[in-house]
């Protein structure tokens, strides 16, 4: 089995990087975060539009994905800044995050006296956070403790050839080590119920699968009407796609060939190892930040068209699946999957990916790290604010 | 010969095209295995890489995703023309 170097959380967990992250409760409190982090640059701060306006299943959405995104064992310790009138409580969001049994403070600006009053002492917090940080090394550890999220944004006709396909290689080195990949966007599953169901580990599991994606069809036939079809549109049958299964065929081979071990709902943390679906949208801010709270401590990512994005506490591995986009947007790819278009295997690419996690577990940055590329908590809603 | 094929899954019996392969011109698979191109086939789509009997599966990624509408040669272009898709 594979070792890797990372960090012992207390709780268990095993983290890739060792942030101090500073978590809004709600995006009143964004300004107050962005003053400890300018002042403070090593701390990532979390941004978010969210936080309050909300009822039903967004609240428990909501709620869960900043519970689970605080556990995420890239934080090392963390710094929870609140309003106060927020629907969302702070100290709630403490005791849960605490959980985690990391390092965990909480101010809020309607107690502290005001948005210079907490960033100020927000600001010693976060150097003290960080100074406790730096003492907690990387020690040896089994491979098996990681999650990768597998995401495909800005696709071409090459994506499900060359990018995807080699991630999959990648997927199945994960999960024979022990370790759990999170296979997302559930609209890309369309068509594929059947072969899904086929590579559950039970029955339940089957019906999970076959629930969530008959689930997504309806839903996009009821928004989009005739639309829907379009989901194989006219472009992607000129790309050589001849049915919708054969396109998502091409998202879900990201996720290899292992079994299919548990279907988790978006930000939930999964309790079993192995190939893990979350029930989520396409979207890939949204999408990146379920999987992020589902406990990704990295994310393999695919585009053909060229998507720089990354996620504040997670490292993001761009691959390019055409040598055009690799070649022209050289800074943002980490990988050229479109080397298997001039005649290289996809094995010897995954081989390449598999090398590149390694080496990003470790610590190497990706570029998407490198350029700051941090984006944001962007959270997945069912319905509008009230 | 260079490659111009994608071979995707050792199961499949189409690969696809890695470039724009005209009518007649040789479709090389990473093997080493030539044979020509029956149709003009577009980059991206599939090509037969074996004959596939008329009703048979047509698979890419190990999966079944159509069959054959009458016999395909090995060379034949693959796409909605001469793959019944059964939902």
């Amino acid at each position: 089995m594979e070792k890797i170097q990372a960090y012992q959380r207390p709780d268990g967990s095993v983290g890739i990087r060792n942030h101090v992250a500073i978590l809004p409760t709600v995006s009143c409190a964004n300004g107050v975060v962005s003053m400890i982090a300018s002042a403070v640059p090593e701390a990532v701060p979390l941004y978010h539009g969210h936080g309050c306006g909300r009822g039903g299943s967004d609240l428990v959405l909501h709620a869960r994905t900043l519970q689970n995104l605080a556990k995420n064992p890239n934080i090392a310790a963390l710094l929870i800044i609140g309003l106060g009138c927020e629907i969302i409580s702070p100290e709630g969001l403490q005791i849960v995050a605490s959980l985690a049994k990391k390092p965990v403070q909480t101010l809020v600006i309607q107690k502290e006296g005001g948005t210079r009053k907490t960033a100020e002492k927000g600001i010693a917090i976060v150097k003290k956070l960080l100074e406790e940080a730096s003492l907690i090394k990387r020690v040896t550890l089994p491979l098996s403790s990681i999650t990768v999220g597998l995401e495909c944004g800005g696709s071409d006709a090459f994506s499900g050839l060359t990018a995807n396909p080699s991630v999959g290689i990648a997927s199945d080195w994960v999960v024979d080590n022990g370790g759990t990949v999170i296979l997302t966007e559930t609209t890309e599953m369309i068509g594929t119920n059947h072969i899904l169901k086929r590579r559950a580990s039970c029955e339940e599991v089957a019906q999970r699968i076959d629930g969530i994606i008959t689930e997504t069809d309806a839903t996009a036939q009821k928004l989009l009407g005739a639309l829907a079809k379009l989901s194989i549109a006219p472009g992607n049958m000129d790309g050589g796609m001849s049915s919708i299964r054969e396109k998502s065929l091409g998202c879900i081979v990201k996720a290899g060939n292992r079994p299919i071990t548990q279907v988790v709902e978006y930000g939930e943390i999964p309790a079993q190892k192995g190939v893990v679906i979350m029930n989520g949208p396409g979207y890939d801010t949204e999408s990146m930040t379920g999987v992020a709270a589902s406990g990704a401590q990295l994310i393999l990512f695919t585009t053909g068209r060229g998507q720089p994005l990354g996620f504040p506490i997670v490292p993001v591995i761009k691959i390019a699946s055409n040598d055009v986009l690799y070649e022209s947007m050289k800074d943002d790819m980490d990988v050229n999957a479109g080397a298997v278009l001039e005649g290289r295997t996809i094995s010897e690419v995954g081989g390449e990916i598999i090398s590149l996690i390694k080496r990003v577990i470790g610590g190497e940055l990706t570029k998407a790290e490198t350029n700051g590329q941090n984006g944001i908590v962007c959270m997945y809603t069912q319905y509008t604010a009230f | 010969m260079k490659t111009n094929v994608m071979v995707i899954n050792e199961k499949d019996n189409v690969v696809v095209a890695a470039k724009n392969i005209a009518k007649g011109e040789t479709v090389s698979l990473p093997g080493g295995e030539t044979f020509p191109a029956l149709a003009d086939i577009p980059y991206g789509h599939k090509v037969a890489c074996r004959d596939i009997a008329d009703g048979q599966d047509i698979i890419k990624y190990g999966e079944l995703i159509g069959r054959a509408k009458g016999l395909l040669k090995k060379g034949e272009w693959i796409h909605l023309h001469n793959l019944i898709i059964e939902e």
